[in-house]
Order: C-alpha cells, then structure tokens, then sequence
C-alpha cells in the first residue's frame, strides 16, 4: 500500500535521515519506533509532504506521492494525525471536525462521518459546540483523530498520539486505533511508548539516528534483546 | 444640558467613524492573521478604489454607495493577483530580513500613490452627492427630547453599510468551507495544510477580501471625505494603530479597535482641538504598547480559552 524506497531527508544541510525503506500493507498496524531525535516525526511529515526526500521515493497505492503537492495529499486517501494534535484552537470541535473533511467524498459524506466519530467519542459530542482550545489533552487528542478519521482515510497515520496523557487515556486512544484498524483504515503509528504501541502493532520498524535498525512483527520485537535494554527497561 | 448634547454627540460621530475605521482594521487583520504580513499599502489600495468611485460618480453620475458594487470586486480581482504574482513569489526568496512581504507593500504602497499624482494630480478632489449635509434630528421622532441630537445622513448610511459588510463577513467566516479554511490557516497554517487547504490559493483570496473590505470603506469615506493621491498613508496608519489596540490579526479586536479608535478620536476632536486628532491617535498607540500589548483580543482570547 505504502512503500519507502531509500529516502534521504535532510534539514538545510543536515541530513536527518539515511536510505529508509519499509513498506505498510493493507489493513495492517505499522509502528515506527525509536528516542527523542531518531527521525520518527520526519519519516512522517516527508510522508506528508511538508519535507521532501533528496533521495528516494514514496508510492501510495503506486502513486509517487513525494511528487504531490502537500494539500493534495488527503485526496489520495492519506491523513496525517499530527505531533501536538495542532487543532484549530479558537474554533469549535465541530469546526475542527468539518476542517477534516473538506475534499471530495469526506465532504460528501461529513454528515454521516461525524455520527460515527461522535459514536467513537461520545465526549466530542457532548462539547460539539466548544473551542477546541478549552477542551482537556485527552480531549484534545480524540478531536485530533477524529479530525482525521473525517478525511475517510485509507491510511491514517499517528504522531505521538499518546503525548502527555494520563494511563488510563493511552489506553483508550490505543483501544481507538485498534477498532479504526478493525474497520479497514490501515495505520501508520510513531510513538515512544514503546511496549503498548509493539502490543498492537503487526509490524515495527526501529529507527536509532535516522536510519532503521531493526525489524519485525511486533511481538518478535517485544522479545528482541536489544528492544529490551534499549526502550522498554528490562 | 449643552454640556451632555456636546457629549453625545460626539459620542455618536465617534461611533460612526469608528465603525468606518472597523471596516479598514478588519481587512488588515484579516491579511496579518492569516500572512503574518502587515499591510502597509492598505490604505493605498484604499485611495484607489475612491479613485475608481470618484470617477464613476464624475463620468457617469454613479452614486458613490452604488460604486461598492463595482470598485469591490474590482478589487478582489487586483487582490488575487496581487498576492499571486507579487506577494507569494516574494515569500520564497531568503533574504536576511524575514519580512519582505512587507517591505514590497510599502514599496507598492509608493508606486500606487505616486502613480496617483501622475494621473490624477495632487488635487483635492471629492464628489458633491445631493445628500450631503442632510441630517435625521432627534426632535423630529421625539418631541419633547430633552437634548438634541442629529445624525449625519451619509454618515449613518455608511456606517449601517459598513455593518452589514461585517456581518456579512462574519457569515462567510463562519458558515462556508472557504471562510473557515481562511481561520484555520491563520491558527495554524500547517495542521491546515495537512486537513487539505490550498494554502495558497487561501492567501490570494485572503488578500482579495482584505481589499474587498477596503475598498468598501473607501466608497463609504468619499461622500464624506475629501481624496488625494497622499491619503493612504494616513489610513495605513490608522488601520495600524487599530490593528496594536484590537490585537495583531484578530478580526473581533479589529471591530472593537476601530470604535474605540473613532470615539477617541472624535472625543480629542471635540475637547482638546480638531488638529490634535492625531496626536491623540498616537498616545492610545502607545498606551496600548504599553498597557495591553496584545490588544483587546488578548482579552478576549483569555476569556473564551481561559488561559
């Protein structure tokens, strides 16, 4: 569905990262992982479109999306969740769910899209008419998939959706990309909690310094001794 | 009681004004939020739009306030380009200062008024409308007022006019896909991008209806003002000055900005001098600088998010 081919990414002249591939197949649960720094959000956001690879491409269901301008992008079917969730804070949450769906068949189908992100997120509704700036994080951070989830994507990718929630919020937000995976979005996740995303995930990919270490599904990495030592302390 | 009509009615021109001066603040705030570019040849774009109704009124008997309907779209059009063919290629080029956009305004700002001199000549100029010096009085709806007061016919006609632009404005804002991608892009350009926003097609139209609503004020001024080609410098100013007082880019603290801008001024008019207008101006700039430096929409801002 989605294949990185040797991209080079770089920031001015430095060069964050070295010769990625992976690939993400359909209707699968996708994880990137790794430190603060590693490259995670930059494999993202090249993704998107907001940074360029020198180097290398990036085919969406055969299309060279590193070629696409980056607000065409949602047309094909990728929606990026981003990093800091980056609502539309002096808006409301409905707002913010209609700024999810502005192209094509998301916009066709707002109305019934909405119902089922209410029914994902009853708390959304209750606060449909609220700034999204007053709403809690965890609040927050469902408005941000929900956002998402308006553009009806094929992919949906995550950046930190668990960022400074309480344990009890992680688990319902990684309970919400387990059911978007049930109903057929593939997903593409970057966290730092590395043991709940590796739970969920059907594959993972390491990153240390910009380039991948290692790979696997994600419980051969739960395993992997180096995973161990090196992200989740034992 | 001659103390009290002198007040209110000051009060009354003020607002007026103010509501004038609303329209022009709304159109640069709505360009700095979503640019983060002041707009130093708003006002001159504001002259040519009189220009053009000045001429319509000359050559063809066109009604100034009929003139809106022509000059504005007018200019939505020179907006577009504008920021396709000028402002945007500009914002791509690295320089070591990071605001060249609006350094090409103040240089557009020179072109448009020196242009204006070639063509037009420095004349002072204004259109004789019929309606001119009529005025509603207070005595006339109620009879036993103790204090009179009147009303400008051109100027509360422009001020109702202006109002319903806003609310117009705010409709589109609000309601459409357009207007609110217009929000999202000035809160957060990025996350707009990502939802799909052609964030440059965002900005011409932006800056297209940033001149709509300039050149609307335009219009509305000149039956009750006097053109040249020098005049916009001093609404770049004003709309300036409003944008500090109502908070840079904020659309609600630009309506609020204009009306305390107006009744500011027209109180320094009336009790200290007409020419310490602008004097006055510029001590509320400052005190505003100075006491509330992120305008009246930091306050705002603060009360609906509380924080």
């Amino acid at each position: 569905m989605l294949e990185i081919k040797n991209i080079d990414v770089f920031y001015g002249d430095v060069q964050v990262i070295w010769d990625i591939s992976f690939e993400v197949k359909q209707s699968e649960i996708v994880a990137l992982i790794g430190a603060n720094g590693a490259g995670k959000s930059t494999t993202l956001k090249t993704i998107s479109g907001i940074l360029r690879p020198k180097k290398g491409e990036i085919l969406f269901n055969g299309i060279a999306i590193h070629k696409v301008e980056p607000y065409k992008l949602i047309e094909t079917g990728i929606v990026h969740v981003p990093e800091g969730r980056r609502l539309f804070v002096e808006m409301t949450v409905e707002e913010n769910l209609d700024m999810g769906s502005l192209k094509g068949e998301a916009k066709t189908d707002r109305g019934k899209t909405r119902a089922l992100v209410y029914e994902i997120f009853p708390r959304l509704l209750e606060r449909k008419k609220q700034l999204a700036g007053t709403l809690s994080g965890g609040e927050q951070q469902m408005l941000a998939i929900g956002r998402g989830l308006m553009g009806k994507p094929k992919l949906q990718m995550f950046d930190e959706p668990s960022l400074g929630l309480s344990p009890i919020l992680v688990k319902d937000i990684f309970n919400v990309i387990k059911r978007i995976k049930e109903e057929g979005t593939t997903v593409l996740i970057v966290e730092q909690n590395v043991k709940q995303t590796l739970a969920i995930a059907d594959r993972a990919y390491v990153l240390e310094n910009g380039r991948i270490v290692i790979q696997g599904t994600g419980e051969s990495l739960l395993n992997n001794e180096h995973v161990k030592t090196a992200y989740l302390g034992v | 009681m001659a103390q009290l009509e002198l007040f209110l009615q000051t009060l009354i021109s003020g607002f007026l004004l103010g509501g004038l001066y609303a329209l022009i603040a709304l159109g640069m705030a709505l360009i700095m939020g979503v640019m983060r570019v002041i707009n130093l040849a708003h006002g001159d774009f504001m002259m040519i739009a009189m220009y053009i109704a000045y001429w319509l009124f000359t050559f063809f008997g066109i009604d100034p306030y009929v003139s809106v309907f022509i000059a504005a779209p007018a200019m939505f059009l020179f907006g577009l380009g504008i920021q396709k063919y000028l402002l945007t290629p500009v914002m791509k080029v690295d320089s070591i200062l990071p605001h060249n956009q609006v350094i090409l305004t103040v240089g557009l700002a020179m072109v448009f008024s020196n242009l204006a001199t070639v063509f037009f000549t420095g004349d002072y100029r204004s259109t004789p409308v019929s309606y001119a010096s009529s005025a509603w009085y207070l005595t006339d709806f109620w009879k036993n007022s103790p204090v009179e007061l009147s009303l400008s016919m051109p100027w509360t006609l422009s001020f109702i006019i202006a109002v319903m632009i806003t609310i117009a404005l705010w409709i589109f804002l609000t309601k459409t896909d357009t207007g609110k991608s217009i929000r999202a892009t000035s809160q957060d350009l990025d996350a707009a991008l990502l939802m799909g926003v052609n964030v440059n097609w965002v900005r011409m139209v932006t800056f297209g209806i940033g001149l709509v609503l300039v050149a609307v004020a335009g219009c509305l001024f000149l039956p009750i003002y006097y053109l040249y080609p020098a005049l916009g410098k001093q609404f770049t100013n004003i709309g300036f000055v409003i944008a500090v007082i109502g908070g840079m880019g904020s659309t609600d603290g630009a309506i609020i900005g204009g009306l305390i801008l107006g009744i500011f001024e027209s109180m320094t008019a009336t009790y200290i001098g007409m020419g310490w207008a602008p004097a006055g101006r510029f001590s509320i700039f400052v005190a505003a600088l100075v006491f509330l430096p992120g305008g009246v929409a930091s306050i705002l801002r603060k009360r609906r998010l509380g924080k």
